[in-house]
């Protein structure tokens, strides 16, 4: 194997008879940027470039011919519709963002309590809403809320409870998105905190239980601060991934009942793509990117203390 | 997991000495399995109903029966979806998109990461760092930007993007190539670095180390990397849904809620049909590569 790659390397090095320019190709820091550079003019064409051109776009009027500044702004800041947009984005990702980081701290507690045996199974069944596309799996909620035949309301009714409208009334429909965030988010939360408990030493527990800690002291003082960072980075995770959420609103509601679910993402399509004013459009997801770029100077902080820690 | 062995060996001795905590050891795995009943029948209940309505006929599903049970089994939703032409096209749209960007994400990140991870080079660093920030910018910040792009590309060369299934492979890979390469620096950098120096000694160039060294040893990473790539080009929803009109250029989500949702009427049992079988490859992959599926799940915040 050695002799091979040694020959190998040698019949390679005979004919470097360098000129400067081959000389230039065949540095080490030429080499590496050559190998990076498809992924350089992958992201600064179809990343960089397209945020900036939305923020262009932004500033243009519905037929994109002329410079209108920031009316589109004045515009969407006049409109009911846009502030009931705006406190629906934050009411679904905040509480969403809440329930699903609580619920997955909670299972996988649950998860790391039974014996080892049989955690693998567990965890590989509670991981499954995450694997199903949200679209597909949203479908399946769609069927479950169906205003005469759902299976929900069937149930309900065994106990005498009344039909729920769970996406004809705005706020149940407001309920039920969330809902099925929660569901889809959940278990990646799970995967994480059940990565970060086997992490945390068994030692701080026995000193713990030693020094006679009951269990919302031992999760308290020991188990929160020992996974402060993997929580934290997860939250503003998710933060950013349920604030550009747009599958699970558009196939559940589609914005409906009268807008009152709509988020940026799905309003933002309805304006741009299905309304034909991109502008607009480019203008209302324009509005993503303060809480974007705030959550993303966090993780960026934590990854670099982490970073320093390590080193 | 050496966390968990731990756990159950030291809890052995515990039991045999402390009646009062090995009892309440036992009630608390009684109330752990009793919530993971709960849970499990949560995050289960959708999927199962999938299951549950495929298996009706369109009669049984609109009559007063009890909707969790199954009285008249039958596979026509599943024959017909699957002999359907426009099913096909585009389950076959969505394979063939999802393996391209898998190759193109591979092609692109492991290079990459080699180079960020091991080469310094002006501005390695901050490219780094920019690579874990562009995955953080979501497709609904881009898609109409990304719309009106090509709308003036088709006027400057003629080359319509918009409605060819293709213009997918163009757009994909920048939701898969940024976190595959944040996933393949971190297991690239957890490589020691005497193997390398090793091989440099021996005179091999760097295409060597990376291909005999670097990808073999980090083969779990690139596994985990391509799992992810192909999960998020199958499940990708806003891009096709922005992009794609016509019915033959459509893949699978999109086409099942633009094609099998005719006006108000709902076929159910074929959209769950095909909502299931749509589901089926990512949960193939998951079953048979769980752990790989997993370590790229969590290579995300642990690494780096």
């Amino acid at each position: 194997m050695v002799d091979a790659v040694i020959s190998d390397v040698r019949e390679l090095s005979a004919p470097r008879r360098k000129s400067g320019m081959r000389r230039m190709l065949q540095r080490k820091s030429t080499i590496a940027f050559f190998m990076a550079l498809p992924l350089l003019l992958l992201i600064s064409l179809l990343v960089l470039y397209p945020a900036f051109y939305a923020v262009h776009l932004a500033t243009l009027n519905k037929s994109m011919q002329r410079f209108v500044g920031l009316s589109n702004f004045t515009f969407l800041f006049k409109r009911e519709t846009f502030w009931m947009v705006v406190r629906q984005s934050c009411l679904f990702a905040l509480s969403a963002v809440f329930f699903k980081a609580l619920i997955g701290f909670i299972v996988a507690h649950f998860v790391h309590n039974i014996p080892a045996k049989g955690q693998r199974k567990w965890r590989g069944m509670l991981l499954i809403p995450w694997v199903i596309p949200p679209a597909m799996s949203t479908l399946a909620w769609l069927w479950l809320f169906d205003p005469s035949y759902s299976a929900f309301n069937w149930i309900l009714a065994l106990f005498g409870f009344g039909p729920v409208a769970w996406t004809g009334d705005a706020y149940w429909a407001r309920f039920s998105v969330i809902l099925i965030n929660v569901w889809y988010g959940a278990p990646f939360f799970l995967i994480m905190y059940l990565a970060a408990l086997k992490s945390v030493p068994e030692q701080l527990y026995e000193a713990a239980a030693i020094d006679g800690a009951s269990w919302w002291q031992r999760i308290w003082y020991v188990t929160l601060p020992m996974m402060r960072n993997i929580i934290a980075i997860t939250v503003l995770f998710s933060t950013i991934v349920t604030f550009a959420n747009f599958d699970i609103v558009q196939v559940l509601t589609a914005g409906g009942p009268i807008d009152k679910t709509h988020v940026f993402a799905t309003w933002a399509f309805r304006l741009g793509i299905q309304g034909g004013d991109i502008p607009l459009g480019a203008s209302v997801s324009l509005f993503m990117f303060p809480i974007l770029a705030f959550c993303a100077i966090f993780i960026l902080r934590d990854i670099h203390r982490r970073g320093n820690e390590a080193s | 997991m050496t966390a968990a062995e731990a756990t159950i060996d030291h809890g052995a001795p515990t039991r045999a000495r402390y009646g009062s905590m090995s009892r309440d050891r036992r009630w608390a795995l009684r109330w752990s399995y009793f919530f993971l009943v709960l849970f499990a029948i949560f995050f289960l209940t959708p999927p199962l109903y999938m299951f549950i309505t495929s298996l009706k006929t369109s009669h049984e599903i609109s009559a007063a029966t009890n909707p969790w049970w199954v009285f008249h089994p039958t596979l026509s939703n599943y024959i017909e979806l699957l002999t359907s032409s426009t099913y096909i096209t585009f389950f076959r749209n969505s394979a063939i998109v999802s393996i391209f960007v898998v190759c193109i994400t591979m092609l692109i990140s492991v290079p990459a990461a080699f180079a960020l991870a091991r080469m310094r080079f002006w501005g390695s660093a901050m490219l780094a760092t920019g690579v874990f920030l562009t995955y953080l910018v979501p497709d609904s910040l881009l898609f109409i930007p990304l719309f009106k792009m090509f709308a003036v590309f088709n006027e400057w060369t003629g080359i319509q993007l918009i409605n060819k299934w293709w213009v997918l492979l163009i757009v994909y890979p920048t939701l898969t190539v940024p976190f595959a390469t944040w996933i393949m620096i971190g297991y690239f950098a957890s490589i020691p670095k005497e193997l390398d120096e090793a091989a440099l000694m021996d005179g091999a160039n760097y295409r060597q180390i990376l291909m005999k060294i670097f990808i073999p040893v980090a083969l779990p990473g690139l596994i985990a990397a391509t799992i992810f790539a192909f999960t998020v080009s199958w499940a990708q929803f806003l891009y096709p849904l922005a992009f794609l009109t016509s019915p033959d250029q459509l893949v699978l989500p999109v086409g099942i809620i633009t094609t099998l949702i005719k006006g108000d009427v709902y076929n159910w049992g074929q959209i769950m049909t095909g909502a299931l079988l749509g589901a089926a490859p990512p949960l193939i992959i998951y079953a048979f590569l769980m752990d790989y599926y997993i370590a790229g799940l969590t290579a995300g915040a642990t690494k780096g």
